[in-house]
């Protein structure tokens, strides 16, 4: 029996004007998407993107891979038919034969969008219905709360039959709404704000911070495999690692212990700001809660707000931890997040944090440093790789 | 010649055994018992042995790199099973990892021991691991294979109820190469009770047979290494998400717990490459065992007094054959003087009777004389007919029981 999917966008459906550019990034998603499935034709129609097998590939898989795509509000596989009647009622019959023998009750929807067609939708229903309850005696109609909705689509390239939609990832399209730098530590937040960004429209980069030999190999890898595991969301991610061992240890020897923490997210925001510009960022993207940690406090994210001119996104900030760890689940990137490998944030912890810092003292107590040129030297120095959706 | 260092130590390996070709033509036909190593495989294991010795869980450089392989492998193993990773566990081998999964079921459900159900012609191991349940407490009910050599389903799906807890039965069995139909089974069995657990042993199988747990239906799946061109002692177990057995080592945590003990790296990476070579090459090598058994069938046609047992639609690379009125151990060693080996029941029973040719109800005068020819990518033609050749021959010369 010859499958389609049926893609429903959602929020694209408003966007007027837009809505060809937001449609076109998000086939051309699905395509990069389907890539390792088979081949797929895409085509549109109204406010439905078509995904038309070309050979037997893996639906199952091809539907997998679309659940991750942003930009999709529901998914359908459906079955492809002639559009005439008789096909109809019998591919509905032989597709869904396994739902409908479980069910006790059921009704037809149908959408009917080829105007030419000789019937209208309420009689198609009818007679699709009509046909079902002669071949399945286990069924009744029950239009109010039915166990299974039949779902017929009489359009311009044929008719489709399913039951059921999966819901989709939400969101944007990737890539339609530029490009954000997000700051990622190995920890369990970073990964979740990033993707919970691509969800609305931004293509992520990466930016990591390493200072061997405080910081190893593994906690290196930790962050690659994490940044693998949000591909299937934000698609292809470019990450770069900025060798920061000699700003740590200069902060260490040149700054009071209370505010390493302080001075060092602030080196941070810099090198990822200018890491973001050299790259057409236009916004920095970090996993910041506020109160999670001490140097989580609306006045130390003051003094790290000053250091940069673009916007910093924080799309978990207003989250409670337990809401955190369930999106990473979601994502996969919790198991890997939670191996101990020391990150940067972690080297020089000191034992008093300032909670309650003043950018104006921060500015003075880096006065100690050659700020500008140290940010520079980082920037230039980072090391960038690609990773691919595989 | 000079060599140096451990090339020298692989390099007179290589040499010696060419020496002892020059005297006789090699024809292995004993493949489900063992395979020769892929050189390549070998050279693999070697630097893991020789360069990249590290410790995966040692914190330095050199342990990471260890730590990569064994990923490497694992990913390798998995995709065998288009499964992620994290549902391979890797083991000492077929026998450990039925172990694991059957025992392991049985110490993760103590509080409830109810039934298992087995295929009376599993491995030794399988069926040893169930004796040992039933010693525990568990109601074990063994199931008969048909007259084919296949499993009974639906004895299994009648024996399969409420109380029973895990199923066992073989992918393809390692006598006479039948072929289970796991879809079936697994359906069959889920349908009298959604949590019954399916073990599989696909020792004989994996990367030769088609095998996605998930379609499939199977919550554990064994394989080895050794019968798939990779050295012997390493293998490793499937598990199915929401699988928990309690694992049968105690120790330092790896492989998640289940099978503590430093990481055997040059067996579990050297089982990941070969996997990924062998799977590689399924569907090519499926036809080309397909080929060799029609051309040994029709030989052996024309041989009055053979008998083949394996059934139909038995796996093209394992043939069970009969000769009544010989004795399989002397037709054995008449062969291994031409350079023909093959071997009677189960490698690992030594000569004991065969219990599953037994199970199927064979005449003892077919038991007694049943050989085994087992194909691996290295086998020939000309392999195949120096046995069949030989096997009339013995049977001219040889004196009749």
């Amino acid at each position: 029996m010859k499958e389609i999917i049926l893609i429903k966008n959602g929020e694209i459906a408003l966007k007027g004007l837009n809505r060809g550019n937001f449609e076109d990034m998000l086939i051309k998603n699905c395509k990069r998407h389907l890539r390792s499935v088979g081949d797929f034709k895409f085509s549109k129609a109204q406010s439905t993107i078509y995904a038309a097998p070309v050979g037997e590939p893996d639906m199952d898989a091809a539907l997998e891979r679309l659940s991750t795509v942003y930009g999709i509000a529901a998914l359908s596989r459906a079955a492809v038919t002639e559009k005439d009647l008789g096909a109809i009622c019998a591919c509905a019959g032989e597709y869904l034969a396994d739902q409908l023998s479980a069910v006790r009750t059921f009704k037809v929807e149908t959408k009917r969008s080829d105007k030419t067609f000789p019937l209208g939708s309420p009689q198609i229903s009818a007679e699709v219905g009509g046909w079902l309850l002669d071949h399945f005696p286990n069924l009744r109609v029950d239009v109010h709360q039915p166990d299974l909705v039949v779902n017929v689509e009489v359009r311009d390239f044929g008719a489709y039959v399913h039951a059921g939609q999966l819901p989709g990832a939400g969101g944007i399209p990737v890539g339609s709404g530029g490009r954000a730098a997000l700051l990622i530590s190995g920890g369990i937040d970073s990964p979740v704000a990033g993707c919970m960004m691509a969800r609305r429209g931004l293509e992520i980069i990466g930016v990591h911070f390493a200072s061997p030999p405080y910081t190893s190999d593994r906690a290196l890898h930790k962050v690659e495999q994490l940044v693998q595991k949000m591909t299937p969301w934000c698609g292809r991610i470019y990450l770069y690692v900025v060798p920061f061992t000699k700003i740590q240890e200069l902060i260490r020897d040149n700054i009071p212990e209370d505010y390493f923490t302080l001075v060092m997210r602030r080196f941070m925001m810099r090198i990822a700001e200018g890491i973001a510009l050299r790259e057409d960022c236009g916004a920095l993207v970090t996993g910041e809660s506020v109160g999670q940690v001490a140097s989580q406090t609306m006045q130390a994210l003051a003094c790290t707000d000053t250091v940069t001119a673009l916007p910093v996104l924080r799309p978990v900030i207003g989250m409670d931890k337990e809401e955190i760890v369930e999106r990473a689940r979601r994502l996969d990137t919790f198991e890997i997040s939670i191996q101990p490998y020391e990150d940067c944030c972690t080297v020089f912890t000191p034992h008093h944090p300032k909670t309650k810092p003043k950018a104006a003292d921060l500015d003075a107590l880096e006065q100690a440093l050659d700020v500008e040129a140290l940010v520079r030297e980082a920037v230039e120095a980072a090391q960038g790789r690609v990773f691919y959706l595989e | 010649m000079r060599y140096n260092g451990t090339n020298g130590i692989f390099a007179a390996l290589i040499f010696c055994a060419q020496e002892e070709e020059a005297f006789l033509e090699e024809r292995y036909l004993d493949n489900s018992a063992t395979t020769p190593v892929d050189p390549e495989v070998a050279r693999y294991a070697l630097e893991l042995m020789c360069q990249n010795y590290g410790n995966p869980s040692s914190l330095h450089h050199k342990g990471f790199e260890a730590q990569l392989a064994l990923e490497r492998a694992r990913q390798q193993a998995a995709s065998v099973f288009s499964a992620d990773p994290r549902r391979i566990v890797f083991t000492g081998g077929g026998t450990d990892s039925n172990n694991l999964a059957i025992c392991g079921t049985a110490l993760a459900l103590r509080r409830t021991k109810g039934r298992m159900v087995v295929n009376a012609a599993e491995h030794a191991s399988v069926l040893k691991a169930m004796d040992w349940c039933e010693s525990e407490g568990w109601e074990v009910v063994r199931v008969a294979p048909l007259a084919d050599g296949t499993p009974d389903l639906e004895a299994f799906a009648a024996a399969a109820d409420a109380r029973t807890a895990l199923v066992s039965c073989m992918a393809v069995n390692s006598e006479t190469g039948a072929v289970t139909d796991l879809r079936r089974l697994s359906r069959a069995v889920k349908a009298k009770n959604p949590k019954t657990l399916v073990h599989c042993d696909a020792v004989q199988a994996f990367c030769r047979l088609e095998l996605n747990p998930k379609t499939l239906g199977l919550d554990f799946v064994s394989a080895s290494g050794h019968k798939i061109n990779a050295p012997k002692g390493a293998g490793l177990l499937y598990m199915a998400p929401g699988t928990r057995v309690v694992p049968l080592l105690h120790g330092s945590g790896q492989e998640g717990g289940l099978h503590p003990g430093t990481e055997n790296m040059p067996g579990f990476c050297a089982l990941g490459l070969a996997a990924q070579r062998m799977q590689a090459r399924r569907a090519e090598l499926w036809d080309r065992y397909t080929a060799l058994r029609a051309r040994l069938v029709t030989k052996l046609q024309q041989i009055p007094g053979v008998c083949i047992n394996s059934p139909e639609g038995a796996a093209p690379y394992i043939l069970n054959l009969s000769v009544p009125g010989w004795r399989s151990e002397t037709l054995i060693h008449y062969l291994e003087r031409l350079g023909v080996y093959v071997s009677s029941g189960s490698a690992c029973s030594k000569g004991a009777r065969s219990h599953v040719l037994a199970a199927m109800g064979l005449s003892d005068a077919r038991i007694d004389s049943a050989l085994r020819v087992s194909l691996g990518q290295y086998n020939t033609p000309a392999d195949l007919d120096a046995f069949a050749a030989g096997l009339q021959q013995a049977m001219a010369e040889v004196a009749r029981k």
